[in-house]
């Protein structure tokens, strides 16, 4: 059919430009040798001032990851990976930890500036808002709202928190990890790796051996977070490896709502993203956690483009904890990541609403673990693939209850759609109960916007790339409105964005 | 206001002919019926002239207002004024009736240069639309035509005619599915739009729905042709006699 070749080609017409975030920071940076081996690790743990219990424990893990195979069940391929080839910390020079803004290279202020994120608390107060990459957007930037506290991670290292003061007023903890090690090392020591094990899997454990910089939040008990909280996580820095940690604690009755969002210069190179996030929640809390990851998802013809292999996993501790996880993915190479609950207080909740966008040669193997191990828990996954041009995209869930886990329910729906013919969806779900009480239940479908479809809406005067969009919003719109508000408007525009060039 | 000359038009896909030398004229402010038994091209040609990519043109032309619309996209050609009510409304899930109503209209604004329309105005003009046509306006809340009735699909359409206030609308079928009440409704719909700057192309099967909205002409599609044209009496004597004396005079 000529449509479909005409797809093709406009597909492979994509235009890298498109990605408005591939700018480049002309910073110098300091970094460790590249490589890595026993002393790179004493070189971050050192460069972070860490006490001697952390610099023993990324040993451990280092160690341990040493023993390890990198994993190679997920739907996706890529060359091995030379972990010898990669720089392990980057920082910008004079800046190995977070300071007050006065301190900050102006340099780096101008680059979140550019990428919409005002840093200084005052201006955006004052509703003062900045350039962005692109103009037009700024203006209904979420981050120059007022309304959300900003950790700003460069490369290794968090460059700047806002909002500490007025946050801590409430109780609340909101740092880089590397800070809460030094300030809150009790904490730390009580939930670092508490849900994610240092061994749990290959890129954890690297993760635990050589992680740099995330975020520390602690929400005391009874505390509603009174602002939304942040992090933005940007890389620079050529053939470096970011190696994101964050944890988050929400004590008995306490709420906080996390956004996430990052971004990459466009390199020919592929560079590694391994995170772990762990989220724990007491009796009566909860995390609701979103997530828009735009990172740098290679050119035209799949060359460059971050692998964002990512550990997340939130721990239902209390009873009638909740945890939620909302994500957007439409940027990296590779996506390898299962946002996760473990469902172990009674009556907990966890929530999984996901859109994955792949166009191009993207390649993306993601879903969730539902983990119900208490009583009466409840799970809710929604999960939205579009796959277009080349690309692949598979969704990959576990529901599973435990023999305590009575009365255990999950309703699980996995929508794709594809977009032309050279892409694919997946659909791998694994199913487990091990209780005659639970209930289960899963719904999956496949579909291409259907020539009848875009004809119709087209035939009312929509053109064809607002047509598809519309088509496509429709399609997520379960899942952008678990966003938050402000940032459901900037998902729909990515998804718009991600799509260009997708139909013929 | 449409001028079709000795069309000819095939399946892109298998290259199968469906139009074979169709000629038609319509004037401005005329309504003319198409009627012509199963497989003679009724669809294929309301497709072709909203120009779905599905058919290939390999002969003649289609001129609208004089002007050729062969190479424009289905858009392009809405914007300019033809309108398609389907026989078969798709689906859209998750964009609610209203929302796509906006963006339609707005579209369409934009490409002849408009402004947006004030959501103020915007409001008052679907209630408008939508009383006329006994449409409840917590129906336009739901996502467009997922679980509508057959009925509220069809008024759907001729909701959006109205809003949109095409110049050339050509009916598919408008009638298959629709009891009595609703036909008269979606007939009252239409003849509230006939005006002298407004044609309609009426796609049919039966008589029963130019009872309702009575043509100045009536064309006879045969094997993608029009084999007979007449007033509108020729839909009666079809009514009567069927399709074969008609078909039995042409061949």
């Amino acid at each position: 059919m000529p449509a479909v070749q005409e797809t093709i080609d406009q597909v492979r017409e994509i235009d890298v430009d498109q990605y408005k975030y591939g700018f480049e920071t002309e910073i110098e940076t300091d970094k460790a040798p590249k490589g890595l081996n026993e002393d790179i690790i004493r070189f971050i743990s050192e460069k972070k001032q860490e006490p001697d219990w952390m610099l023993q424990w990324r040993l451990e893990a280092y160690r341990r990851w040493l023993t390890m195979e990198e994993p190679t069940w997920a739907r996706v391929s890529y060359p091995k990976i030379d972990f010898q080839d990669i720089y392990y910390y980057a920082a910008p020079k004079n800046q190995s930890g977070p300071r007050s803004l006065d301190e900050v290279d102006p340099e780096l202020l101008r680059t979140y500036e550019k990428l919409g994120i005002p840093l200084r608390e005052q201006e955006i107060l004052a509703g003062v808002q900045k350039p962005a990459a692109d103009n037009d957007e700024a203006s209904d930037n979420v981050y120059a709202s007022g309304r959300v506290a900003v950790d700003a991670v460069f490369d290794s290292v968090s460059v700047v928190t806002t909002f500490k003061a007025e946050l801590a007023k409430a109780g609340v903890i909101f740092c880089s990890i590397s800070e809460a090690i030094r300030e809150h090392p009790d904490l730390v020591r009580k939930y670092l790796a508490s849900v994610v094990p240092v061994s749990d899997n290959y890129y954890a454990t690297l993760n635990s051996a050589v992680f740099t910089d995330g975020s520390f939040v602690y929400v005391p008990k009874g505390v509603r977070c009174p602002m939304e909280l942040s992090t933005y996580f940007r890389i620079n820095e050529k053939n470096t490896g970011q190696f994101e940690r964050t944890l988050i604690i929400a004590e008995e009755g306490a709420y906080v709502s996390y956004l996430e969002g990052c971004t990459a210069p466009q390199r020919d190179e592929n560079q590694l993203h391994a995170a772990v996030v762990e989220l724990i929640a007491l009796d009566d809390a909860e995390i609701k956690y979103s997530t828009v990851q735009n990172w740098y998802p290679g050119d035209v013809e799949g060359k460059g483009g971050i692998y964002n292999f990512v550990t997340k996993r939130g721990d239902c501790r209390g009873a009638r904890s909740k945890i939620s996880w909302t994500q957007v993915e439409t940027g990296s190479a590779i996506t390898w990541k299962y946002p996760s609950c473990i469902l172990r207080g009674d009556d907990s909740q966890g929530e999984f609403y996901s859109i994955a966008v792949s166009n191009g040669y993207q390649q993306i193997d993601s879903g969730t673990k539902m983990i119900h191990l208490g009583k009466n828990t409840k799970s809710r996954i929604i999960s939205k693939g579009i796959a277009a041009g080349f690309s692949q995209n598979t969704y990959r869930g576990q529901v599973s209850a435990h023999r305590k886990a009575t009365n255990a329910r999950n309703f699980t729906n996995c929508d794709s759609l594809l977009i032309g013919d050279q892409c694919g969806a997946h659909t791998v779900p694994y199913m487990e109960a091990k209780n005659a009480t639970a209930q289960f239940e899963h719904e999956a479908t496949t579909s291409k916007i259907s020539e009848d479809q875009k004809f119709y809406v087209m035939q009312r005067g929509i053109p064809e790339e607002e047509a598809i969009a519309l088509i496509v919003n429709g399609f997520v719109k379960d899942v952008i409105q678990e966003l938050p508000m402000e940032f459901a408007v900037e998902a729909q525009k990515l998804i718009g964005i991600s799509l260009e060039g997708s139909v013929g | 206001m449409l001028e079709i000359k000795n069309l000819h038009a095939r399946i892109a896909e298998d290259g199968t002919e469906i139009i074979r030398g169709l000629n038609l004229t319509v004037k401005a402010g005329e309504v003319a019926a198409i009627m012509g038994p199963n497989g003679s091209g009724k669809s294929t040609l309301s497709y072709i002239l909203a120009g779905r990519e599905d058919y290939e043109v390999t002969e003649g032309d289609i001129l609208y207002n004089g002007e050729s619309i062969l190479g424009m996209d289905p858009a392009e050609r809405a914007a300019s004024g033809i309108f398609l009510a389907f026989q078969y409304p798709m689906e859209i899930p998750g964009v609610a009736t209203m929302e796509f109503l906006k963006v339609a209209l707005n579209e369409q604004r934009k490409a002849r240069g408009e402004e947006p329309l004030k959501i103020s105005e915007f409001i008052a003009r679907v209630k408008d639309a939508a009383g006329s046509l006994n449409m409840d306006m917590g129906m336009l809340k739901r996502p467009l035509n997922v679980g509508f009735s057959g009925g509220e699909k069809k008024r759907a359409e001729i909701l959006q005619m109205k809003l949109l206030q095409p110049k050339l609308c050509v009916l598919d079928e408008t009638d298959s599915g629709l009891d009595i009440d609703a036909l008269k409704i979606v007939a009252e719909g239409v003849n509230s739009l006939r005006s002298s700057d407004r044609a309609f192309l009426v796609i049919t099967h039966y008589q029963r729905l130019l009872e309702h909205i009575v043509p100045d002409t009536v064309h006879v599609l045969y094997k993608g042709q029009v084999i007979k044209s007449g007033d509108k009496s020729l839909a009666l004597e079809l009514e009567a006699n069927g399709y074969a004396g008609v078909i039995g005079e042409a061949a």
